[in-house]
């Protein structure tokens, strides 16, 4: 046990059936980018049974330790095994900064853990950074910058926790850049004892399916996504038959899918996901920040968009002004003819 | 028989935005965004008072925000609440969800017996789901998130279907719990008009003061009798009626702070513009399939 505060970075590493959520490794590899700056130590916590591989291959992607809690109560994910020894953890160590995925997983757990251990928590972060903070003229060395667009569309926040030692952050797959540690570590593992306890027990799985879906989005080299100024689902059709051509795949913004015209997996932006492809063409998308975080960094960007003011265009290498349902048709068109 | 206490938050519409709201420079202002019940907290009213309708029991709506905040608890009422509960006071503005979350879980503590208390999985003002299960947490007991829908309830145990990533599974919960509601899950009834007539007399106690002072006529102590016998009465919590270490209230009591809020300057990249013309949209194809694009 250690009596000092440390300025320990950790990863709560994810599985299921025994295979590691990718934003896991992804967190690693920002996680080892931190804890450099803070002069600490990256630990992965691996969580689960028969889960030694993994703990294995956090090594390779930057961890210092791995802390292993393997017992067969905890091969699948509950919530309150996980929390009470992840909670037993994190006050023996008091970590600088405790790191999840937004997954289903992470956002059920850490929440918990946050207000277990009364520390800050920030939801959705697209970028993590080590500053120096003067906030009310105090000065905090060191803080962790919890980056994240915020309400409005065209506003990013900086969120800070500058009273609690142990600051946590949710982060989305796909946010984070995946790279192999170019520094070899001397693994070291430590298991930790695992203790059962009657409260585990409250909630129990009854029934459980699940498949390995690989989203066929994540790595498209070609998306066609379409937004709300689509204005139906019919015109949405548009963005299949154009995707269809070009065998691309389908993506859209929060907005399509909260109008139901493209199901909630393909959605891209802060609360979706994080691509990069070769290609994006945005259909009809005003380009609020959220959007943009998911989709910014792609190679090459279309904008087709009868505003001309809409902020897509700022992110844009190709822009078109006008109206989707006749540019998009003139598109497939050009596109056949030049194939022929 | 079940209680059940439904975490219900007034948010801005963010999904209906207008010119009208738009600033001049582009920015969304919020304080003029019509301000609604979070969908997913009116899946999760639903889910509760079908509980109810299948077991017997009560269904109160809670909820912490502004007086106007008492515009969607009416709402509550119309859809078929038993009764309702504004948390409301300046000490627990600027509340992150962990200051809320503490501030309900005392609220939650005083309405108590509860079997069950719903929410939607996240508010679309924050998106960040944590409030239910920090408030779980508070209270020491079990959650049940992204729930899509109630099996069976039995021998003091609740059978629910969640979702999980890449599937569902289903849990089988102790009592009292907590369970947070996908939009999908149910489909909320419509207001009925018999309720609607009945229940948008309903106020709180600032709404009946407002009365009084408008009106020379009214008595307060006699509107609110009145309001309590019809079952017209929204009650009010503030810090006062709580066990509660202000501390941990409001602003004082979030750890995450905003230390810096920018307006997001694109760093304009070098566009082109293409004419939406068959020319211009084929001289796109073109250096597309050059580029190895698309090909």
């Amino acid at each position: 046990m250690n009596d000092t505060k440390s300025n320990d970075v950790w990863v709560f590493v994810e599985q299921r059936d025994s295979k590691v959520a990718d934003v896991s490794f992804e967190l690693l590899c920002k996680g080892r980018k931190l804890a450099d700056a803070l002069q600490g130590r990256l630990f992965a916590v691996v969580m689960g049974y028969e889960v030694d591989l993994i703990a294995q291959q956090s090594f390779t992607y930057g961890a210092d330790e791995v802390l292993l809690v393997s017992h067969p109560s905890l091969e699948h994910y509950r919530t309150l095994p996980y929390e009470r020894h992840l909670v037993k953890l994190i006050r023996e160590h008091t970590p600088r900064i405790v790191l999840f995925g937004a997954t289903i997983i992470g956002r059920d757990l850490a929440p918990r853990i946050a207000s277990a251990t009364q520390s800050g928590l920030t939801a959705d972060c697209t970028d993590l950074q080590i500053s120096d903070v003067t906030y009310l003229k105090q000065n905090f060395p060191r803080l962790l910058l919890q980056i994240r667009p915020a309400f409005g569309g065209n506003i990013i926040a900086t969120i800070i926790t500058p009273d609690t030692h142990t600051q946590m952050a949710t982060v989305r797959e796909g946010v984070m850049e995946l790279t192999l540690d170019p520094h070899p570590r001397t693994p070291h593992m430590t298991q930790i004892e695992v203790q059962s306890d009657p409260v585990d027990e409250l909630v129990t799985i009854v029934e459980r399916h699940r498949q390995e879906s690989r989203n066929s989005l994540k790595s498209a080299p070609i998306v066609i996504a379409g937004g709300y100024g689509l204005g139906s689902k019919g015109n949405f059709r548009l963005v299949h038959e154009l995707a269809k051509v070009l065998g691309a795949e389908v993506a859209g913004t929060r907005a399509a899918v909260d109008a139901g015209f493209v199901p909630a997996e393909r959605q891209v932006g802060q609360t979706g996901l994080t691509i990069r492809p070769k290609l994006y063409i945005a259909i009809g998308i005003s380009g609020a920040i959220q959007h943009r975080a998911g989709m910014q960094d792609s190679n090459k960007i279309i904008a087709i968009n009868v505003d001309p003011e809409a902020p897509i265009f700022d992110v844009a290498h190709y822009g078109i002004v006008g109206d989707a349902m006749e540019i998009v048709p003139k598109l497939i068109e050009s596109y056949k003819a030049r194939l022929k | 028989m079940l209680n059940s206490i439904v975490l219900v938050k007034q948010v801005p519409d963010t999904a209906n935005i207008s010119g009208k709201v738009m600033n001049d420079d582009g920015t969304v202002n919020r304080s003029k965004l019509p301000a609604v019940l979070n969908a997913e907290d009116r899946a999760a009213l639903e889910l509760a008072l079908r509980v109810r309708d299948q077991y017997g029991g009560r269904v109160t709506v809670l909820s912490m925000g502004p007086p106007r905040a008492s515009d969607i608890l009416r709402e509550c009422l119309y859809m078929g609440a038993d009764s309702a509960c504004l948390l409301t006071d300046r000490k627990f503005a600027g509340a992150d969800t962990l200051a809320t979350s503490y501030v309900l879980s005392k609220a939650i503590q005083k309405l108590a017996p509860y079997d069950l208390v719903f929410s939607g999985r996240q508010a679309i003002d924050g998106d960040t789901a944590q409030v239910g299960p920090q408030t779980a947490e508070k209270l020491g007991i079990p959650q049940i998130t992204y729930t899509e829908s109630i099996l069976e309830i039995v021998d003091g145990k609740i059978l629910a279907k969640r979702r999980i990533d890449g599937g569902f599974e289903v849990l089988r919960s102790a009592m009292p719990a907590l369970l947070t509601v996908l939009k999908d899950a149910v489909t909320p009834r419509p207001f009925r008009a018999k309720r609607l007539m009945e229940f948008k007399n309903a106020r709180t106690l600032s709404e009946l003061e407002k009365l009084v002072e408008e009106n020379s006529l009214l008595y307060l102590d006699k509107l609110v009798d009145e309001a309590k016998q019809r079952n017209l009465y929204i009650e009010t919590l503030t810090a006062d009626d709580l066990d509660i270490d202000l501390a941990r209230c409001g602003l004082k009591g979030s750890p995450t702070r905003v230390h810096k809020i920018e307006s997001v300057v694109l760093a304009g990249r070098n566009r082109m513009n293409v004419e939406p013309t068959r020319d211009g949209l084929a001289g796109l194809i073109d250096s597309l399939i050059r580029d190895h694009i698309i090909g």
